[in-house]
């Protein structure tokens, strides 16, 4: 055993400063997913077979190529573009690779939400004559909506779970700083288990959190929401 | 600079090898997570629904702990922490990256395992019983095989998270596809974009068979299966 408490307890605050940056990280990450989200969900519903099968393809090619890499393409290789590329600083890179990589999860989220809502209210909704505006804004989004807030929930959690990848383009996060805090000590133990901590103290209460909303949502709601096949799963799952 | 220099059949000639040397260790990392990992989750997944209060407890807090952390500090700390902790020396980074990514994905696939087996139907479970079925019989004959079925979709999809998950190897020193793709950076910065793009390319071409695969497996589960 070669552990030493006094490492620990020095890197323990060290570390928590990067809390922020990686707290903060995470919710811009997942607000710019959210909306990046819808545009994939609008761009899916343009009745062309062609627009529908290119856009089915770049979000099957974001979705399954790994983040680490996306990043490392925005960060790095985005400046080299010809034309419109440009320096993008490391936290803004993270925001958009992660955020883009994640929308196209998110947006498989609204449309199992969508596909949730009966067909009958979409035909009962003509049947009053009501505006395409409103059909949407009236009866199927707040039908749409509630059933995805669980899934919508482990996506954060999931996310946050991600956002240490944005250390390896130099986001001062926590992982950053246990990297940083372990040269400096010619020792890495300590800092990585406070990271690997610090990410259990605030993911597991988040997730048992979102297990009851799902229980709840679920006593509530029909199950054919959760039932969305190109979503992780519906407990948890990780994307790196 | 200007767009012919960046996409020029030169380029590409020099950099389609150079990545090429790469696919090997990513494929022989995906494969050693995808056995290691399938068996863990299996192992795991019986142990979640083990009678034994103990074995039950210590599975619940292994499977807790590799889901509740991110992969890449799981993966930092087997290969930074561990040889200094109990000095014991992983002997090499191909072991760390596998174990790193097979204990993560064992640990979420195992509740992908218990939830399908509870998801049996409880009268299949008494008439295999009323059958005079012993417990290791009712669960290899009635039980198991309709409980594969269930995890199919989800395994598929757990494929293409491992092959994404293994791109984080190339941060503990292993000469993957990425770390051939990055080392383009400090040489010929201006060639990066398509670099990248391509090692982009390569793995949704490694991730293509299972996407396929992954559909195949979502008919085979839902066939005959009244919903």
């Amino acid at each position: 055993m070669n552990w030493n408490n006094d490492l620990f307890f020095q890197a323990l605050p060290f570390i928590s400063k990067g809390i922020w940056i990686t707290l903060s990280l995470t919710i811009v990450c997942y607000v710019f997913a959210l909306i990046f989200g819808f545009v994939w969900t609008f761009l899916k519903r343009i009745p062309n077979k062609a627009i529908n099968w290119v856009v089915t393809w770049t979000m099957e090619f974001i979705r399954s190529t790994p983040p680490l890499v996306q990043l490392y393409f925005i960060f790095y290789a985005w400046p080299e573009v010809p034309y419109v590329g440009m320096t993008l600083s490391p936290f803004t890179s993270a925001v958009i690779g992660l955020g883009i990589h994640f929308s196209t999860y998110i947006s498989e989220v609204y449309r199992s939400g969508i596909e949730s809502v009966d067909k009958g209210q979409w035909e009962a909704s003509t049947a009053l004559n009501f505006t395409t505006k409103q059909k949407w804004t009236k009866i199927i989004l707040p039908q749409a909506i509630r059933p995805t807030i669980p899934m919508l929930g482990n996506y954060l959690i999931i996310l946050f779970k991600e956002v240490p990848l944005a250390a390896t383009i130099g986001v001062v996060g926590i992982l950053h700083l246990a990297g940083d805090f372990g040269s400096q000590h010619f020792r890495n133990i300590e800092a990585y288990t406070v990271v690997a901590l610090l990410f259990l103290l605030m993911s597991y209460p988040s997730a048992l959190l979102v297990n009851k909303l799902e229980k709840k949502m679920n006593m509530k709601f029909d199950k054919k929401a959760t039932n969305g096949s190109k979503t992780l799963n519906d407990s948890e799952g990780a994307v790196s | 600079m200007t767009l012919e220099r960046v996409i020029s059949i030169n380029a590409l000639i020099e950099i389609f090898p150079t990545l090429f040397q790469g696919v090997k260790i990513t494929i022989l990392v995906l494969l050693g997570s995808i056995v290691v990992g399938y068996f863990l989750a299996f192992i795991a997944g019986f142990c979640l629904l083990s009678n034994n209060i103990i074995l039950r407890t210590l599975t619940r807090f292994y499977v807790e702990i590799f889901r509740g952390t991110s992969l890449i500090v799981q993966l930092f700390w087997l290969y930074y922490a561990l040889p200094m902790l109990f000095n014991i020396d992983l002997g090499s980074n191909y072991l760390a990256g596998v174990l790193a990514i097979s204990l993560n994905y064992g640990a979420y696939m195992s509740e992908v395992v218990r939830g399908s087996i509870v998801a049996v139907a409880q009268g299949q479970r008494e008439a295999a019983t009323a059958l005079n079925m012993s417990r290791f019989q009712r669960m290899r004959l009635v039980i198991f095989p309709q409980a594969v079925r269930m995890m199919l979709p989800e395994f598929g999809n757990y494929l293409i998270q491992m092959v994404k998950a293994t791109s984080l190897v190339s941060l503990i020193g292993m000469k993957d596809i990425l770390y051939y793709g990055d080392r383009f950076r400090f040489s010929e910065i201006s060639m990066t974009p398509i670099v990248l793009f391509l090692a982009l390319v390569f793995y949704f071409i490694i991730a293509l068979p299972l996407i396929f695969l992954t559909r195949k497996m979502e008919d085979i589960s839902k066939k005959g299966v009244a919903s």
